[in-house]
Parts: structure tokens; C-alpha cells; sequence
């Protein structure tokens, strides 16, 4: 949370004067009972209507000065605090466009909406409370204890044992419950997630006729919370029966204890008034400070978890080079090995081949196999942990990455368009790009009769990740979105596989017509999606167990003849073969 | 959850319903207000009883001491009952409130468990979720809590108000015309925020939306060097935020230093009135000072009632739409006399069957189809055709609108469907897994299989070596969708999993489509082992493994176009023959 401070800069003037303004309020408060005080001692004990008079618009204008400081105090935190948050925010969304993909798999995307959204609140409002609420509850409290001193020392000394007993009390029960709390939230969490696994798994509980066991699991998890919420919350409801007896008790006290010093003379009736008067004030202020630091905990927690993002480093060092003309397109990886940070093996051992420019690479394997890592390096996602990638006949680890993520364009596996329009999700792939640029991606992609059936065409919205369109629309549309970039390299990593054989077929026959200088990578499980590949590349569990073409692996590639055989039947196989 | 106006009728209904869910607790409830007006009855005499005690000390050698003596033994006594009053109050409060809350929960839990499919899968699971949790909730704290706040704090105004009229009417008269200019500077600022707190919570959302757009895809923000692009956006929605924020939280925040300013003119006229009084002597000194803390804690009420009153519309609001919820029509009741179906042979029969999502789009029309025991049913096409739409009429998850499904002769909506659904095994393109550990998962259909059975099943399905190697072996505790595990292990638990239970019918939906196709040749192996004399119903992209079924369905844009073995359908050379065609052109 520390770290975070450096957010305020330029507001240090907004953090100083919220709570000095807030302190400046205080203090009025703190002179009223002496103002009361007053009226009785002199003005009601002489008969002083012109000195009560004066006394009470004193007050009046006591109140008023102090609702001035308080609205100053307030404009001030709230500025001080948004502002914080506001820069904070856009730090951690700077911060994490610098994450490399290594980073971003290790702090997970959940996790990171959440510290942008719910923490950064939780933050600024900590600060704006804070900057209200954190100078001014201590100094009441102690404030009404100076002032108690100052009427009478003896009197006064009954003030310090009060605020130490609630403290004591206040704090104690704090302490017990804010444990308590955190396991109520944790079963409630529970019981959500029982709700939400219970509709997801609609199907498969109905099929296994689950639904009494799961009225009951459910039962279960929800009785247990309503239980740990009576037991916490029947410890915290003694928390004001007990503040109230204790400061009853110190007010008996103090009457009582005001009771002789007033018979003695040293001691007048309204200045016992004014003494039980800051007691009260003391109770109101100690509660207060019991919320604000619950809420500071809470706040401060957040602020910890978010500055933890924030010292998260790209692995990552951006070269300054660019590509090599004469071998723009081409592709070579030479002894790469590759293991993911936190994995106990490599996902992929020592691969080695070259794609000159224009050629069509496949890449086939089972799941797991290292498909989709081994692509991922082309674009640099990740850095091999061995050996070197060469893109463009320049290790990609020295290229300028805007150069590289330039001349790649890769069709994940997942088709994600985001919301907007057609036309605003195939600019992602190049801001300058023309109509009929767009047009030509979208009738390769396979996809102008996605567009050409929607009533808005290009301009046709896009609802947040692209739920309106079905998956296979989706997977044409994010094919012609990479199009559009006018790459060197294309990957398809697994991007057809919601489409049907017709259509998956058109699509390769489509792009091998483009660019005849247009390297292209096909990742699959299907032996039709690559086997009029130039090279195939066949994984299995990380390491090449073959590269060549569909005839020459089928002739001698025993893991291809398998996966073949497996989609063709064996006796196909063994004809066509 | 929002924020929902929802018209006085409404309203009326929805507080009936929750009636319904206290009555069981209102003995508590009643006590709880008793004791409630105990506590303020008690609260406000204690003022009334220091100021007694301050009139007793009225000078030097001037102080009553066996006086005070009883008053402050009175002020004990009545501290004592008060706390232990307040202790018993609050805890009646959470019992009831959190007894309500579980039956609630529990009462909308048992009726999702009957929902028809067709509202589930039409809502989405974060809004049912979030009426669960979230919308309880909401309800508990406004409606019961809140209940309980409004209700002390009218007590308290006019407990004060007897008391103080009883010490003096004049200044209750000064402290009444002054009061409701606190109320109304309140709800001046409330209402004039409003529209501030509206734009900012649409511009939250607005920024939620794209912190979830760009977060989740920041791998593909990062392939397409859109970062700062996607910082720009971010930027301005920020600024925005910022601008609407401020106005919010600075305005809102003036409730209290302006309530607080009307308080100080109350204590102030107080103050001026009651010293006037005590001068002329009408009034004593230790009425004045109780005087003056009835004007610091009476004004108080008034600030929380204010803010109660829009908590309980919106907690009534969230009640409402939980018990929409809860009222939601349940799926077809069960047959009353029910027909069993015991050691099932596995022939179903489609007669006539209508079926369509909803009225405008027809989808199926006049289907039949007859699949004797042992057959197995091949049903194909392209993406998107409503290939599941067979699945969820076998499974009786969506009842036909017209015509009839038999198994072994007995109409499907004449027998209980869980008898139906036990008779039929299922795996889903869509893998689910429960939180759990993986024999829980596996013994799913079956919970008292021994392990025996449980690593027979696994075998079976390919699962077992894989689940060997798990760190905890059967026993390793998986999250829901198995978080750590592949798709293809995740579908090979679902495989194992039906493997358990072996039913006379099975529908595989594309269930080896994320597996790959080496793994998929051995499992192809153990499901015709499995599929021998059963009657199975496949779903798959991949018409090698659909050639040697014994009927093929072939279904385009929700209808079945065409039906017949695969060389039928090539001779035949319509739609099917097409898709072949696809296959093999290249």
C-alpha cells in the first residue's frame, strides 16, 4: 500500500488541508460545552439574559464556521481521493498492457478485473474516509479529555480510564468478530457457489437425477452460514450494551465524584454539566473510529493486493531491430525448448524446422501436445527457455516488438470479437484499412454472408464478447479480422474448428489464392485441415516426431499414420497411402 | 442490486409474501419490538435522571447526597436493563432476520431445482445468482434491519417529544419548528445527488464493461499492438469517471457537516430558550441539561429514518425480484400414477413430434422415427443445425409440443423423469465437472460404487492412467469445470462417469470433439464395447464415426432433412452427400 503514496503527488495540498479543516471543525465542537458552561455558571446563576444571548449566538456562529471548514474539509478529501484513484486506475491498465503473456497466466485475468474494479473503489473510498475521518475521531476523543482536564484534573482522570476501558472493549470485540466476519463471507461464498455450479451443471445433475441430493448440499451450506452469522453476530451486538454501561457508569461516577467537589466549591454545577457533555461526545466519536478502521483495514488490504500487480515486471526486454527484407515471412526455429513458468516439464523439447516465405506449414498433434505453444512463439507470446526463434531471419528476442506483432497476425483457438461494430473489430487488425479491404478479408475469412445477413452490415453492433454471433461466425469474423492486418505470417491456431468440412475447406482453399508471399501456419487436429501443407509438423507430447509432407508422413511417420487412420478408417488409409 | 421502482400494488403483494416468511417468527419479532420500546423508553429517562442528579448538586454546600444516592442507583438500574434489553433486541433481530434469509434461499434453491430448462437457459446464471445472493441480502439488511431502525427511530422522536413536552412545551415547540429544516436539507441533497450517483454508476459500468473486455483478451490486445489504443479508451472513460465521481462524492458528502449545522442551531435555540427559562425560573438547571441532550440525540432518528425509507423500497424491490423467482412456473408436474420403466429394452419411438423454442420459429415438424434396441442413431450436420434439440426432448429437458416419444412403448410423459433420465446415459460437448474430488465426480450416478467399480469405470474410459498421476490420485480435489485438467481429461471423466452407471440408452454429444483423435481411437473402442446392445443416440462433426450407424439423422437449421443409412443418404446425393463431399474434396 505504501508504494501506492506516490499517487498523491501533486495533491499533497488536498491531503493536508481535508483533515486540517476537518481538525479546525472539531475544535468548535470541542468549545461548545465550555459555552454551556458558561450560560449556567454566569448567565443563568446572575441573571444574565444579555450574557446568555450572546453565549448562543456564539454557538450559532460557531456552527456555521464550522459547517464552512467541514464542506472545505470535505471538497478536499473527495478531490484528493478521486484524483488517487483515478491515476491508480490508470496505472495498473498501463501497467498491465506492458505484462507479457508469461505474467499475465501467472496473476490470471479474474483476478486482475477485480483489483481494477472493486479494490480501486474500496481504496478511494479509504482515502476519502481517511482524510475526513482518521484525524478527527482521536482528536475528539482526546480533545474532550484535555478539556476535562482543564475544568478539573480529578474529574479528568475519570475520562482516561473511560477511553481506555472502551478502547479496550471497542477493540477486543473488533478483534474477535473481524476473523468471524471473514469465515461468514467465506461460506457465503460457498453457498454462491453451490447456486452457480448448481445452473451451470443443469444438465448433467438433471441427467443423474441429482436434484434432491443438491436441495440438500445446498441445505447443508446454508444452514451452516446462517449459524456462524447468529454466533458473530451475537458477539458484536454486545458491543453497544457494553459501551453503554460503561460510559453510564463513568457518568455516575463523575457526577458523583463532581457531587463532592461541588460541595466543596472547587467545582461549579455547569462545569459538571460540561464534563458529562464531552462524555458523550466521547462514546459517538469511539464508534465512529470502530467503522473507519474497519474500513481502513479492509482498504488498506486492497491497496496491498493492487500494489502487488504493480511490481509485477514484464519478463520481457523489447528488442530494437527490424526484420531482414530479403527474409520477411520466413520462419525458423532452431533447438527451441520451451517451459512455462511454474511447470514441472517442458511443453516443448527441442523443435527444429524452417518455413521459407509463402509456404503453408501444418501443425498436427493430440491435445496437449504442443501445438499451440509452439505457434505462440512466432508472434514472441513467450520466450523459449532454449535455443532461438527466428522470424524474418532476426531472433525475435532483438526485434522491435511493434515490428513483429506487426508482420504476424494469429487466429486463436478461442474467437473473441469485443463490443462495437463488425467494422470497429476488423480495424483491430489495421486502423487504415479500406472498405474494400475489409470486404476482400471478409470473402477469404469465408464470412461475407455473416455480414451480408445482419440488417446493420459492417456497422452491424457487436455485443460485449461477441455473444450475438454464433461460434462459428465468431471464428470467420476473427479470421478476417487477422486478414485485414496484411500479415507476412498467418497462424490458425485451431480457428476452424467450429466450422463445418465445406466450409473449413474453402477457407484454406481461399487463403492459399492470396499473397503468394503470405507464410502460413495451420494448427489442427484434423488430417484434412493439413495435409496439403508444404510441411507438416507433427507433435507429440512437445517433441517433432516428423516433418513433411502428407505423402512422406504417411509413408513413415507412424504417429501420423495413427491420427490419419483414426479420421479416415483403416482401410482408407491404407489405399490412399 | 439496481435500483427498481416498482408501483404501490406491487409492493403490497410483495410485503405479503414476506409476512408469510416471518410468520413462523413472530413471537421473536413482537418480543423484539417490546424490547425495543423498553430501550427507548429507558434511554430517554436517563437524561431526565442526570439532570435530576445535576439539580441535587446545585452549589457549594449546597448538594443533596442521599438524594443523589437514589438517582444515580436509578440511573444503574436503568443503565443495566437497557444494556441487557438492547443485547436481547439485537439478537431476536439476527435470528429472525437470518432464519427468514435461509428459507428464503433454501425455498429459491428448491425451486430452481424445478425450473423448467427453458428459464434457465433464457437467463442468464449471474442474474439468478445474483437474486440468490446479492437481492437476499439487500433484503435482509433494508427490509429486517431496516425494519427494526425505522421503527425504534419513530419511537425515539416521539418518546422525546412526550418527554421534552412534559418538561417544557415552549422549547419542544422551538426544537419542532426548527427540525424539519435538517429533514428537508437532507433530502435536498439527496435528491439533487441522485442524477450525480446515477451517471456515475453508468459510468462505472461503463468502465467495468471495458475493463472486462480489455483484461480478459489482453492477450489478444497485446497480438494486435492495440495497447495504446485500448489505454486511450480506457483514458477517457476514466477522465469521465473522475469529472462524475467527484461532483457525486463531494455533494453527497455535504449531508452531514449541513445536518450536523442544523442540529448546532437546534442545541443553540435550546440552549437560548431553556437559559431564558431557568433565568426567569421555570425551568432547572438539570432539566436544561437534560434538555440539551434530547436536542443533540433527537435529531439523530430523523437522519436515519431518511435514509431507511429508500433502503426498504429497494429492499422491497429486491425482494420482488426474488420471489419472481420463487413464483416462477415449475417445469410439468410428474405423472400422477406414473408408469414404471424397469430393465428397459432401449426401443424408442418418435411419433409425430412437434417441437419449436418458441412459437415463431418452427423447428421440428411431424418427425418420426422408430430405433429399435441395440441401434445406434447418428444425428449430423453443420454448426449451429440444433443438433442439441434432440438431446434435450430425449432428456425430457424440453417437453414436445405435439406428438410422443415411447421408450419401450411407454409414453416419456408418463413415466417420472428421473426414471427416464436413470435410464439413459449422457456426455455433453460441454464438459461440467463439480467441485469435488474426481471419484465424487465419477461416482456421480452412482455414490455408494465401491472403488472397485470406480477404477473399472475410469479404466474403461481411458481415465485411469491420467488420474494416477494427479497428485492426490481419485482423491484430488478438482474446482467446478476442473481448473488444472485438460478439456480432453475433463471429457474423459465425463466418460467414466457414465461408464459407472452403463445405462440401456445413451447420447453422446460430440463427446470426443477436444480429444485428441489417438486417445479418441482408443475410446472409440470402449464405447462400442459400451454401446453394445444399447441404444445410442451420437452427435459428431466427423462422419467417419458415424458411418457405421445404423440410422443417420441429417439436420440443417433445426429440421431433420433427411434420414437414412450412409449409403442411402449418398445415393441419395441431397444435404448429406454434400457434407461427405466437403470431407473428402480435399
Amino acid at each position: 500500500m505504501k508504494k501506492l503514496f506516490v499517487y498523491f503527488k501533486g495533491y499533497g495540498r488536498e491531503c493536508v488541508l481535508g483533515p486540517l479543516f476537518k481538525l479546525l471543525e472539531a475544535s468548535f465542537e470541542l468549545i461548545i460545552p465550555l459555552i454551556v458552561a458558561s450560560i449556567i455558571d454566569r448567565g443563568i446563576a446572575s441573571g444574565d439574559g444579555g450574557h446568555v444571548a450572546r453565549m448562543v449566538l456564539c454557538m450559532a456562529a460557531l456552527g456555521l464556521v464550522g459547517l464552512l471548514a467541514a464542506v472545505t474539509a470535505q471538497y478536499f478529501a473527495a478531490k484528493a481521493a478521486i484524483s488517487f484513484s483515478t491515476r491508480l486506475r490508470h496505472a495498473l491498465m498501463a501497467h498491465i498492457q506492458t505484462l507479457s503473456y508469461t505474467e499475465l497466466d501467472t496473476l490470471g485475468t479474474s483476478t486482475l478485473i477485480t483489483r481494477m474494479t472493486s479494490d480501486v473503489n474500496q481504496v478511494q473510498s479509504g482515502v476519502n474516509m481517511c482524510l475526513r475521518l482518521l484525524l478527527r475521531s482521536p482528536f475528539v476523543v482526546f480533545g474532550a479529555m484535555v478539556m476535562a482536564f482543564t475544568i478539573d484534573v480529578r474529574c479528568a482522570l475519570i475520562f482516561a480510564a473511560v477511553i481506555a476501558v472502551l478502547c479496550a472493549i471497542v477493540f477486543s470485540i473488533m478483534l474477535v468478530t473481524i476473523p468471524k466476519y471473514r469465515a461468514v463471507q467465506g461460506q457465503l461464498d460457498s453457498v454462491t457457489a453451490a447456486t452457480r455450479e448448481n445452473l451451470n451443471g443443469v444438465r448433467v445433475l438433471r441427467a443423474f437425477c441429482k436434484e434432491d441430493a443438491e436441495t440438500e448440499k445446498f441445505a447443508r451450506r446454508n444452514q451452516l452460514l446462517t449459524r456462524m452469522q447468529l454466533a458473530v453476530g451475537r458477539i458484536s451486538a454486545s458491543m453497544n450494551p457494553l459501551t453503554y454501561v460503561v460510559i453510564n457508569a463513568a457518568v455516575i461516577a463523575l457526577i458523583h465524584s463532581g457531587a463532592v467537589r461541588v460541595q466543596l466549591g472547587t467545582l461549579t454545577q455547569g462545569e459538571v454539566i460540561a464534563l458529562y457533555n464531552y462524555m458523550s461526545q466521547i462514546l459517538v466519536e469511539l464508534v465512529k473510529m470502530a467503522n473507519l478502521i474497519i474500513l481502513l483495514t479492509k482498504a488498506w488490504a486492497c491497496g496491498d493486493r493492487i500494489s502487488a500487480v504493480l511490481s509485477v515486471q514484464s519478463s520481457q526486454q523489447d528488442g530494437g531491430r527490424t526484420f531482414e527484407d530479403a527474409q520477411r515471412g520466413s520462419v525458423a526455429f532452431e533447438d527451441v525448448s520451451l517451459r512455462y513458468s511454474g511447470a514441472g516439464a517442458d511443453a516443448l523439447e527441442h523443435v527444429t524446422f524452417s518455413a521459407r516465405p509463402g509456404e503453408t506449414i501444418g501443425v498436427i498433434g493430440g491435445t496437449g501436445s504442443g501445438k499451440s505453444s509452439l505457434v505462440s512463439l512466432i508472434p514472441r507470446f513467450y520466450d523459449a527457455t532454449g535455443g532461438r526463434v527466428r522470424v524474418g531471419g532476426v531472433d525475435v528476442r532483438e526485434l522491435k516488438k511493434d515490428v513483429l506483432r506487426d508482420a504476424v497476425a494469429i487466429v486463436p483457438q478461442k474467437a473473441v470479437l469485443f463490443k462495437g461494430t463488425i467494422r470497429s473489430n476488423l480495424l483491430w487488425g489495421n486502423e487504415n484499412a479500406t472498405e474494400q479491404d475489409l470486404l476482400d478479408a471478409l470473402t477469404t475469412a469465408q464470412a461475407l454472408d455473416v455480414v451480408e445477413a445482419k440488417p446493420g452490415r459492417l456497422d452491424e453492433p457487436v455485443e460485449q464478447g461477441g455473444r450475438n454471433f454464433s461460434g462459428g461466425q465468431r471464428q470467420r469474423l476473427t479470421i478476417a479480422r487477422a486478414l485485414v492486418k496484411k500479415p507476412d505470417i498467418l497462424i490458425l491456431d485451431d480457428s476452424a474448428s467450429a466450422l463445418d468440412y465445406a466450409t473449413d475447406a474453402s477457407l484454406r482453399r481461399a487463403i492459399r489464392q492470396m499473397d503468394s508471399r503470405l507464410t502460413t501456419f495451420i494448427v489442427s487436429q484434423r488430417a484434412s485441415s493439413v495435409r496439403f501443407a508444404d510441411q507438416i509438423i507433427v507433435l507429440d507430447d512437445g517433441c517433432v516426431v516428423g516433418i513433411g509432407t502428407h505423402d512422406a508422413l504417411l509413408a513413415d511417420c507412424p504417429v501420423y499414420q495413427e491420427i490419419y487412420a483414426s479420421q479416415y478408417g483403416k482401410e482408407e488409409a491404407v489405399s490412399r497411402g | 442490486m439496481a435500483k427498481h421502482k416498482i408501483d404501490k400494488d406491487e409492493q403490497r403483494a410483495v410485503l405479503a409474501r414476506v409476512m408469510r416468511y416471518i410468520r413462523p417468527h413472530l413471537p421473536k419479532l413482537l418480543l423484539s419490538l417490546l424490547l425495543s420500546l423498553i430501550v427507548v423508553a429507558l434511554t430517554l429517562y436517563v437524561p431526565i435522571l442526570v439532570g435530576r442528579a445535576i439539580d441535587c448538586i446545585a452549589g457549594a454546600g449546597r448538594v443533596d447526597f442521599d438524594a443523589l444516592a437514589r438517582v444515580l442507583t436509578t440511573i444503574a438500574v436503568c443503565v443495566v436493563l437497557t444494556a441487557a434489553a438492547q443485547w436481547l433486541q439485537s439478537d431476536l433481530n439476527n435470528r429472525v432476520t437470518y432464519a427468514t434469509v435461509r428459507d428464503i434461499r433454501r425455498d429459491a434453491f428448491a425451486r430452481i431445482q424445478q425450473l423448467p430448462l427453458s428459464y434457465l437457459d433464457s437467463h442468464p446464471t449471474g442474474d439468478v445468482v445474483s437474486r440468490m445472493i446479492a437481492d437476499v441480502d439487500t433484503f435482509a439488511d433494508g427490509l429486517l434491519m431496516g425494519f427494526t431502525q425505522l421503527f425504534t427511530g419513530v419511537m425515539t422522536i416521539a418518546g422525546t417529544l412526550i418527554f421534552m413536552l412534559t418538561l417544557s412545551p415552549v422549547i419542544t415547540l422551538a426544537v419542532v419548528v426548527i427540525t424539519p429544516v435538517s429533514l428537508l436539507v437532507a433530502n435536498f441533497i439527496a435528491k439533487s445527488t441522485h442524477d450525480m450517483f446515477v451517471l456515475q454508476s453508468k459510468t462505472r459500468g461503463e468502465q467495468t464493461a471495458l475493463i472486462d473486455e480489455a483484461i480478459l483478451e489482453q492477450k489478444l490486445v497485446q497480438a494486435f499492438g492495440r495497447e495504446d489504443e485500448t489505454l486511450e479508451a480506457f483514458d477517457e472513460i476514466n477522465e469521465r469517471l473522475r469529472a462524475c465521481s467527484l461532483r457525486a462524492v463531494f455533494f453527497s458528502s455535504l449531508t452531514n457537516p449541513c445536518t450536523r449545522f442544523v442540529n448546532s442551531l437546534v442545541y443553540a435555540a435550546v440552549a437560548l430558550c431553556g437559559a431564558l427559562s431557568a433565568i426567569s425560573g421555570t425551568l432547572t438547571i438539570g432539566m436544561l441539561s437534560s434538555f440539551l441532550s434530547y436536542a443533540n440525540q433527537y435529531t439523530k432518528p430523523f437522519n436515519e429514518i431518511s435514509g431507511v425509507i429508500t433502503e426498504l423500497q429497494n429492499a422491497l424491490a429486491c425482494a420482488g425480484r426474488i420471489f419472481a423467482l420463487i413464483d416462477e412456473p415449475a417445469q410439468s408436474p410428474e405423472p400422477e400414477k406414473p408408469e414404471a420403466l424397469d430393465s428397459v429394452r432401449g426401443e424408442v419411438s418418435l411419433s409425430d413430434v412437434c417441437f419449436s423454442y418458441t412459437p415463431e420459429r418452427k423447428l421440428i415438424e411431424h418427425f418420426s422415427l422408430d430405433v429399435k434396441p441395440g441401434q445406434r442413431v447418428a444425428i449430423v450436420g453443420p454448426t449451429g443445425c440444433g443438433k442439441t434439440t434432440m438431446i434435450n426432448l430425449l432428456m425430457r429437458f424440453y417437453d414436445v409440443d405435439a406428438g410422443a416419444i415411447r421408450v419401450d412403448g411407454h409414453e416419456t410423459r408418463r413415466v417420472t423423469r428421473s426414471d427416464l433420465r436413470r435410464n439413459i446415459g449422457m456426455v455433453l460437448q460441454d464438459t461440467w465437472l463439480c467441485a469435488g474430488t474426481i471419484r465424487d465426480n465419477i461416482a456421480m450416478g452412482k455414490p455408494d460404487a465401491t472403488d472397485e467399480e470406480i477404477v473399472a469405470a475410469a479404466k474403461a474410459a481411458h481415465a485411469h492412467s491420467f488420474i494416477r498421476r494427479l497428485p492426490g490420485g481419485y482423491q484430488t480435489v478438482i474446482t467446478e469445470n476442473g481448473g488444472g485438467l485438460s478439456q480432453g481429461q475433463k471429457q474423459l471423466l465425463c466418460i467414466a462417469r457414465v461408464m459407472l452407471c452403463l445405462p440401456p440408452m445413451l447420447i453422446l454429444d460430440e463427446a470426443t470433439s477436444s480429444i485428441d483423435t489417438r486417445t479418441e481411437l482408443k475410446i472409440q473402442d470402449a464405447f462400442a464395447t459400451m454401446m453394445q446392445g444399447r441404444t445410442s443416440f451420437i452427435v459428431a462433426h466427423r462422419l467417419s464415426t458415424i458411418k457405421s450407424a445404423d440410422v443417420i439423422l441429417v439436420m440443417r437449421d433445426g429440421r431433420v432433412v433427411e434420414q437414412g443409412t450412409h449409403e442411402a443418404l449418398l445415393a441419395q446425393g441431397g444435404f448429406y452427400a454434400q457434407l461427405h463431399q466437403a470431407q473428402y474434396a480435399n
